[in-house]
């Protein structure tokens, strides 16, 4: 078996990368999306405002040289925000065609969250915010609320 | 052919092909009513080309399509003869064309080229028959170029090395026939020799100058010879030669075998070569002086370039402009004493400068060819719609970035099929109305500063600008009560998706499908679509397109902090405005008096809806903006300077702003939005 076969069966039967989530906080909540759509954690950095976007659309950061959007995830949730301190960290996400940076008040870790850690969230939709999580997962006694980051990136 | 660099010929391939085949329909259209010499040489020379380059590539469906037609204008060139239907001579070399175009778009698409061209020859070649007065044969048997031997698509045999190079060469005599009518035996030859030069050394053969056309006759009489030596043995090297296509016979010799080995002269007919039926003809011997004539006539210093190189030059040449603003703008600068710095930096300035006028200038291609190319549509057209047009070109030599031709080709052929269609009146209408039976349509190009203006203009009924209301609001496009709109605006409607004033579907246009993407396409790449047009006396459509896309010279100016980039080539001036100049009127429209005229102002803060901008008009700073047709003057908070920017398409994710075409990363590193001016006229 080659090295890339074998690459493959690590990410879809051993599953390593597929049971991994990054997780971030946003209040006192905290969150996690898929490592496979993370490219990588950059500090805070100055945004360029773009003018008539929906709200959560901060602007765009220069990347090492590539124009990139970035989002808000407090605004997005509709939570109050929250100066920009320390801890604020822009996750870079590949999701589709786009990529994107999302503001989160911290990053946390990546964690491991096998499948049957994993139930979904309760069938009632009480608020706007959880409409964006797909499932929740259980990390010894911590509850990780896993995005759904297509449902997060719909414009409308 | 081996795998001698295949994918590059095939490219080549294919871009010649397509150029042969935009000469050969220029050639028909213009030669429609009655071919001249000068048409009837040119359409043979080309079909010659065709059928050779296509034989060569062993697309031989397209040679024997283009070997009938060869066929056809030679007959008409030796001949002359008279009373010829040229109306039907047109089609069948059009649908001869036609026929190439598709199996280029397959071999494009990377499919094989499996169309039958058998019928269309027939047809063909039946109509030269019926021009020699001879009846049709039902079976007509045309030679066709034979199937080509298997390429060489089984490895030849593991190389039996005999021993290292020096004491244990072989030396080798081998004599080579092609068959008759492959054509290019100077190229195959060619590309024999050099497969061979990595099994042997000491090549010499004879011919001696194979890349000379004049040695093609040489090599059909005599074969062509090579001596060499290799450390190959000689079954290896046999079954190598072996595998060259259109390979009639060879003859192999070795004449000096190593030390130790007994030489084997085995001068033995390619027996593993498959026998093919050879078809002896007598055009291509006369031909082949034509084709070398016109070749010497091609440019010799000039190459052709994959256009991904020249994006990717084009993309560093933006990095390195980028780099530069970076390096001389550098915070770290700020405060020094750098005379000798300056110095240098604008020295290196201006290297850049001229670097990147050339690099756009590598990019950029006259219009000709898809100018050209509408005169096929015109014929098609006129032919269906029974309608006499006449198709004017002026200015075809105007160049525009190679992207933006991709581009602006669709919006220009659906406005001719639209200025045909729906624009010019069927014959019997264009009499009552006491216009000219042939009705007239002009496609022009010129130069406009920063832009390219594409003109097209008919001289047909126009447009109804009541049905056009009528529809629009039909169509809830309508946002005014119908007496505000003026003519000219209602002419713009035409232009918005899914709308069309034709009440049948024709096969060209009616089905709402076409305006739209005029629109759409000229978004792209920044261009504008205007129409105006007069009732009774015809329709003129002006597209509006830059000359290039990727670097602009922009003024950078402040709001609120944030940074905006104007395109220069939109500035008339900037200044500061005097109170006594400023007016309002009833309805809240800002305007000012700057020497003697009246400007309407915008607020670029207001506009973008930005907070914490400049709100009085005398503090700030007013630049007076043009798009070619109207003036406004901007308020911005105060100007930063002017540099070169490379334009950057918005993230993806981000819909479109109108007033904003793009955004740009400053020295630095900071981020600048570009302006698109044309948002500031079209509210």
């Amino acid at each position: 078996m080659s090295m890339l076969n074998l690459l493959d069966d690590e990410r879809h039967h051993d599953g390593t990368i597929k049971d991994q989530y990054l997780t971030f906080a946003i209040e006192d909540e905290d969150y996690g999306v898929e490592i496979a759509y993370v490219n990588e954690i950059i500090k805070i950095q100055a945004i360029t405002k773009v003018p008539e976007m929906p709200s959560f659309i901060e602007g765009i950061i220069n990347l090492r040289g590539d124009l990139i959007g970035v989002l808000d995830v407090r605004k997005r949730f509709g939570k109050p925000p929250k100066e920009y301190d320390e801890e604020t960290c822009i996750i870079v996400l590949t999701f589709g065609e786009y990529t994107l940076g999302m503001i989160v008040d911290a990053v946390h870790e990546t964690a491991i969250i096998p499948e049957e850690k994993i139930s979904a969230p309760p069938s009632a939709k009480l608020s706007y915010a959880n409409q964006f999580v797909r499932n929740i997962g259980r990390v010894g006694d911590e509850v990780k609320l896993l995005m759904d980051v297509e449902r997060f990136l719909a414009q409308d | 052919m081996n795998d001698f660099d295949r994918e590059s010929m095939l490219e080549m391939f294919i871009f010649e092909m397509s150029q042969l085949i935009d000469q050969l329909e220029a050639a028909v259209i213009q030669g429609e009513s009655e071919y001249n010499i000068d048409q009837i040489n040119e359409i043979f020379r080309v079909m010659h080309t065709i059928k050779g380059s296509s034989a060569m590539m062993m697309f031989d469906n397209i040679a024997g399509v283009a070997h009938s037609i060869e066929d056809l204008f030679y007959y008409l060139r030796e001949e002359t003869p008279k009373n010829i239907d040229y109306k039907l001579l047109s089609d069948h070399v059009l649908s001869g064309a036609d026929f190439v175009k598709e199996e280029l778009a397959k071999i494009q698409n990377g499919q094989s080229p499996d169309g039958d061209g058998s019928e269309l020859s027939k047809q063909i070649s039946g109509f030269l028959q019926k021009i020699k007065g001879k009846p049709v044969q039902a079976a007509a048997p045309e030679p066709k170029t034979p199937a080509p031997p298997p390429p060489s698509e089984q490895p030849p045999p593991e190389p039996t090395k005999t021993g290292t190079a020096g004491d244990n060469m072989h030396k080798y005599r081998m004599k080579i026939h092609f068959q008759d009518g492959c054509e290019m035996e100077n190229i195959r030859a060619y590309t024999l020799v050099h497969n061979l030069q990595s099994l042997a050394t000491d090549i010499t053969h004879e011919p001696a100058d194979v890349i000379d056309e004049e040695t093609i006759p040489i090599i059909r009489a005599n074969g062509f010879t090579a001596e060499f030596s290799s450390s190959y043995d000689y079954n290896y090297i046999n079954s190598h030669l072996a595998a060259t296509v259109y390979l009639r016979e060879l003859i192999l010799e070795e004449l000096s075998a190593p030390m130790g080995q007994v030489a084997t002269p085995l001068p033995q007919a390619a027996a593993d070569v498959s026998p093919l039926t050879v078809v002896a003809e007598a055009a291509p011997d006369t031909a082949a002086h034509v084709d070398t004539a016109a070749k010497k006539g091609a440019p010799a210093n000039m190459i052709s370039v994959n256009v991904s190189k020249l994006d990717t030059l084009l993309n560093l040449m933006g990095e390195l402009v980028i780099s530069e603003a970076m390096v001389t703008q550098n915070s770290e600068l700020d405060g020094l004493q750098l005379d000798s710095f300056n110095k240098e930096t604008r020295q290196l300035r201006k290297i850049i400068t001229t670097l990147q006028q050339t690099v756009m200038s590598m990019r950029m291609v006259p219009l000709s060819a898809t100018f050209f190319r509408m005169h096929r549509i015109v014929r098609d057209m006129c032919r269906q719609l029974n309608k006499d047009v006449q198709l004017d070109i002026v200015g075809e030599e105007t160049e525009v970035d190679k992207n933006i031709i991709e581009h602006i080709a669709d919006p220009i052929m659906h406005i001719i099929r639209n200025s045909i269609d729906h624009g010019v009146e069927s014959q019997e209408e264009r009499k009552t109305t006491g216009k000219p039976a042939k009705a007239r349509v002009l496609l022009e190009a010129k130069n406009a500063g920063g832009d390219v203006l594409i003109i097209i203009k008919d001289d047909g009924r126009g447009i109804n600008v009541k049905k056009v209301l009528q529809k629009a609001k039909a169509a809830g496009l309508t946002s005014k009560p119908d007496a505000e709109y003026t003519d000219r605006e209602i002419q713009q409607f035409i232009f918005l998706p899914g709308f069309s004033t034709n009440d049948q579907v024709t096969a060209f246009s009616g089905r709402g499908v076409g305006m739209d993407v005029v629109s759409s396409n000229l978004e792209i790449v920044g261009g504008t679509a205007l129409v105006d047009s007069v009732p009774g006396e015809g329709t003129t459509f002006t597209l509006k397109i830059p000359l290039t896309l990727a670097i602009i010279e922009g003024m950078n100016v402040l709001v609120a902090g944030a940074q905006y980039t104007i395109p220069i080539v939109h500035i008339i001036k900037s200044f500061k405005a005097q109170p006594e100049n400023l007016f309002m009127d009833p309805s809240g429209n800002e305007m000012i008096t700057e020497r003697g005229e009246i400007f309407n102002i915008v607020r670029l803060h207001e506009f973008f809806n930005i907070d914490g901008a400049i709100t009085d008009i005398c503090e700030g700073t007013l630049i007076m903006l043009d798009n070619g047709e109207h003036v406004v003057c901007l308020l911005v908070d105060d100007l930063i300077g002017q540099q070169q920017v490379v334009v950057k398409s918005m993230p993806k994710y981000f819909k479109k702003v109108r007033g904003l075409s793009g955004c740009t990363l400053l020295g630095n590193g900071d981020i600048s939005l570009i302006i698109d001016v044309a948002g500031f006229f079209d509210k």
